[in-house]
């Protein structure tokens, strides 16, 4: 996508009208009543597969617990999603949807949340987002810069980390740094690789290098400019121009998705692969995806980090049974459960200091795992760029690697 | 009312097909009232052709969809021509029928791991033999040139095109032909390629053009095995049809018809290539040289046809075996130790798209079963001359690009509020599996001796009965297997699937072409023998049920 075409989409998008908001004020039993019996269908990435099967537990759960059905649609991509509430909108579909949730966050959710395609805001009416942690992970409240305002629920935390084997590489030796990151591919090359940029992890392996390399990061919270971004972008261009012919086959090719870097992680084709989720090493052990000798480590001046949040369309077909799995995804039991490494891995969204001693209990009793980084080498997550800057990093790599 | 059945037919192809193809042309050509565009412009032209990259994906496009086009043929050819007076040429059917019955996805993806540098292949050898503890530096799978790509088509394509050949020489006195030729002087091949291969050219050009229309144009393959950095055309068009930005829609139309014009022009050239080839043919015929070279060339591509099965059984014995493997690191030949763990955690999760299968392969197959049947009865009470030109519109689906026409429909579908439904997706599939069924049943049933109808109504029987009791019962055999080959169509839908389900109906294919995206490789390998299991099933009920229907009656065996 370039930016001509973004931003034409975006004037395209001023020539409808916005979907008048209704904000939702009805007692939870109400939307719970309504929600019993609905078939919710959550339109969620099926790269991953721990994912996959958390998403498939949350559906057994929710039948048992609050007579919702879930099914879960499978996405190759989430602008699929968001192509098909945008054709609706285009066919007259006001009500009645195909899509009754999504996992979305980043350029998707600026694109429907200004195109007024989606319903609410409902978040803060969700009994469990008093549980959420809304001062010090930021991200749950603001998204790519974006104020979420209530039109997305956070379900899980992501942050930056690289994974490598322990056996192969040291840890003294790893690339803490970005310029650190190229040094170490030049002596070993075709060992490094990260996912195409038009995945939001590719695109975020240059995020993640832009935010150490331009000259003044506090531009990257505003949105792009031709010269901001001219700027800003050069000095990442200029390192990525001598990383390439050092990448995974010299930087033609790059696998599709997170988990197919992986894959090439544990087949031993590269040494050092990028995640988003700080317990990728310990959830991947746990299911023999990786060696028992894989670990995480970030870089000194910080990583990104962000929320992964569900939004319900505006003309969502059930979206009662939506905001009653959205709550349920705030539940610190789910939480837990969900960052329970033997399943999905995932810091939690939740302030535990809010959490009565019990709840608070269930993450303690987490196990603890060699293959998972501690708080403080996690450090404080840098905050994500605006949208417009990964749009037009995708852009001008895309014209780049041709 | 039989003789609604051939207009009948036609329209649920034609009209889909030409609503399709509008509703991706306009578009194209900046008609978009939905977005306010209401003037003729080529603006998505210019864009599509300033996209970076295009000359390599173009050159990409056509140099993997020919070269695995004329490979299949060359490698289809040269078994038929070294093998066909074979005795277990016969048996051939069935050994194919596995390879036939995968779904193109699912051979794809076991392909990749047997060639991957870190695959089965290089596995076996390694590190005893190569001295390889960590995968060699090399391009396989997903190289730039498409030739994996182009691998992963002729695996499938081959044995396709081998029983296309098995079906046409069936009406030809293959074995007098040859023996004139062999008595001649010409040895064994050659003399299949010149005394029966021009003639039964004719019948499978029709299945050789929907190779190369395929080839060119496949999404799920090349989601698997072709690079994504500039991928082929179709795939650059799937990717911005699927884009929520709309500004991206106009391009991905004009993208999408550059596609079915890639797919139109290259047929004008291979039509070029066979009459410049039927030429040198019949020059070489007319001086009588013995062409000895035809020997050890059969033998060659019979060689490489004969390695391309092995490959696609090894594929699926690749993927099966990951479903069951505990965990399998490089360089391991083998898994440490083998579980059901991912059988049992994954099945009941697959349960649906089983059933989704099941119901839009059963209902897609009966239905077409029902039209075919339909406008055969009707073309024999109304004593019409079997013309080649139905043929061809009945071909129309599997010429003309998916990603031209679907596009299109799926927005009819949207209009009509049919979109995500399962009736929307069997009528999806009933586009590609009707042609398949109309094809593997046309010639049995044209051959059938009309003898037995007379006798039959010589006797009083009506034409329903007869139809009932004399042709559906000696038919029975052939009907069977073009249901098997219509169910195995249907399995293997991945884009009518996508379009027509609005990613709401999802089936083993669609679940396996997302996770190959790079997925735990033994949940993959769950999906792909499950994929490839429910047609082979079908097969052997196909294969197996005339055998328990007429255990008594050898004849009709």
């Amino acid at each position: 996508m370039d930016r001509r075409s973004f931003v034409a989409g975006l004037a395209a998008a001023t020539l409808v009208p916005r979907a008048a908001v209704s904000s939702e004020t009805r007692p939870w039993e109400d939307i719970l009543a309504g929600a019993r019996g609905q078939t919710v269908y959550w339109n969620a990435w099926a790269g991953d597969e721990r994912t996959n099967a958390f998403i498939a537990w949350t559906g057994e759960e929710m039948r048992r617990r609050f007579g919702v059905a879930v099914v879960h649609v499978r996405l190759r991509d989430t602008a699929e999603a968001v192509a098909r509430v945008v054709a609706e909108k285009q066919a007259g579909r006001g009500s009645g949807g195909s899509v009754d949730l999504i996992w979305i966050n980043g350029p998707n959710f600026l694109a429907m949340k200004t195109q007024g395609l989606l319903h609410g805001p409902f978040a803060e009416a969700l009994p469990n987002w008093r549980f959420v942690d809304t001062t010090r992970k930021r991200s749950n409240v603001i998204d790519f810069t974006v104020p979420v305002e209530g039109f997305a629920a956070p379900w899980r935390m992501a942050q930056v980390v690289y994974v490598y084997d322990s056996a192969r590489l040291a840890a003294a030796d790893l690339p803490r740094s970005i310029p650190a990151m190229l040094a170490w591919a030049q002596g070993h090359p075709g060992r490094l690789t990260h996912p195409t940029v038009r995945n939001f992890l590719g695109a975020t392996f240059l995020k993640q290098a832009l935010a150490e390399l331009a000259p003044d990061p506090d531009v990257l919270q505003r949105p792009a400019d031709d010269a901001a971004f001219e700027t800003a972008a050069a000095p990442l261009w200029v390192w990525y121009a001598a990383l390439r012919p050092n990448l995974w086959r010299q930087g033609r090719e790059f696998p599709e998705t997170g988990p197919a870097q992986r894959q090439l992680l544990d087949d031993g084709e590269i040494d050092i692969a990028i995640s988003f989720n700080p317990s990728e090493a310990a959830v991947s052990i746990a299911n023999r995806l990786l060696p028992p000798t894989a670990r995480v480590f970030v870089l000194e001046r910080g990583t990104i980090g962000n929320t992964s949040f569900v939004a319900i369309p505006f003309n969502a077909a059930n979206k009662e049974g939506a905001m009653a799995v959205a709550n349920f995804l705030l539940e610190p039991a789910t939480q837990a459960y969900a960052q329970d490494p033997r399943h999905m891995g995932n810091f939690t969204v939740l302030d535990l200091g809010k959490l009565d001693a019990a709840d608070r209990q269930r993450f303690l009793d987490l196990r603890s795992d060699p293959a998972l980084p501690t708080n403080e080498e996690l450090g404080v997550p840098l905050p994500e760029p605006h949208p417009s800057w990964m749009t037009r990093l995708v852009a001008a790599w895309e014209a780049r690697t041709h | 009312m039989l003789r609604a059945a051939p207009p009948l037919t036609l329209a649920l192809f034609l009209l889909p097909i030409a609503a399709g193809l509008a509703g991706t042309a306009l578009p194209a050509f900046g008609y978009l009232p939905a977005l306010g565009h209401t003037e003729v412009s080529l603006d998505a032209w210019r864009e599509l052709m300033a996209t970076p990259g295009l000359a390599d994906t173009l050159a990409l496009t056509l140099r993997a969809g020919l070269l695995a086009t004329a490979l299949s043929v060359v490698l289809a050819i040269g078994f038929c021509a070294l093998a066909h007076d074979r005795p277990w040429m016969r048996r051939c059917e069935s050994a194919l029928a596995p390879i036939l019955a995968t779904p193109h996805a699912a051979l794809a993806i076991g392909f990749a791991f047997l060639i991957l540098p870190s695959g089965w292949l290089v596995r076996m050898v390694s590190p005893d033999l190569t001295g390889w503890h960590t995968p060699p530096q090399i391009v396989t799978a997903r190289d730039p040139q498409g030739l994996s790509f182009a691998g992963g088509l002729v695996l499938k394509e081959t044995p396709y095109l081998v029983l296309m050949i098995l079906a046409a020489s069936v009406q030809m006195r293959v074995r007098d032909l040859t023996a004139s030729a062999r008595a001649l002087g010409y040895g064994p091949a050659a003399a299949w390629l010149f005394a029966v291969l021009p003639r039964l050219y004719a019948q499978i050009r029709l299945p050789v053009y929907a190779v190369l229309a395929f080839s060119l144009s496949a999404v799920d393959v090349a989601l698997i095995l072709a690079p994504g950095t500039p991928p082929p055309l179709a795939v650059l068009a799937m990717r911005w049809f699927a884009d929520y930005d709309l500004a991206l829609y106009p391009r991905a139309a004009a993208a999408a018809l550059l596609q079915l014009a890639v797919v139109a022009g290259t047929i004008v050239l291979w039509r070029l290539f066979e009459i410049a080839a039927a030429r040198l043919g019949r020059a070489i015929i007319l001086r009588g040289w013995r062409t000895p070279a035809a020997e050890p060339v059969a033998a060659g591509a019979a060689l490489g046809a004969v390695a391309a099965g092995v490959a696609a059984f090894a594929a699926i014995a690749g993927m099966a075996l990951w479903s069951v493997a505990a965990g399998w690191r490089f360089p391991d030949a083998l898994p440490d130790a083998l579980t059901l763990d991912v059988w049992i955690r994954h099945l009941p999760e697959a349960g649906r798209p089983i059933e989704a299968t099941l119901a839009a392969g059963a209902a897609a197959t009966v239905i077409a079963l029902v039209l075919a049947l339909a406008c055969l009865e009707n073309e024999q009470r109304a004593a019409l001359r079997p013309g080649t030109g139905t043929l061809w519109l009945l071909y129309l689906p599997l010429l003309v690009p998916q990603i031209a026409f679907l596009f299109g429909v799926q927005v009819v579908l949207v209009q009509t509020g049919l979109d995500g439904t399962l009736a929307a997706v069997i009528w999806a599939h009933l586009l590609f599996v009707l042609p398949y069924v109309f094809l593997s049943l046309a010639d049995p049933y044209r051959a059938l001796d009309p003898r037995f109808a007379r006798s039959a109504a010589a006797l009083g029987a009506g034409r329903v009965r007869i139809f009932v009791r004399i042709k559906l019962p000696m038919l029975a055999k052939p009907i069977l297997i073009a249901a098997a080959i219509g169910f195995a169509v249907s399995v293997g839908q991945y884009l009518p699937t996508l379009f027509a389900g609005a990613g709401r109906v999802a089936t083993l294919t669609t679940e396996a072409v997302t996770l190959a995206a790079g997925a735990d490789r033994r949940v993959l390998g769950v999906y792909a023998v499950l994929q490839a299991a429910l047609p082979a099933l079908v097969y052997g009920l196909a294969l197996g049920l005339p055998r328990l229907m007429f255990r008594n009656r050898r004849g009709l065996l």
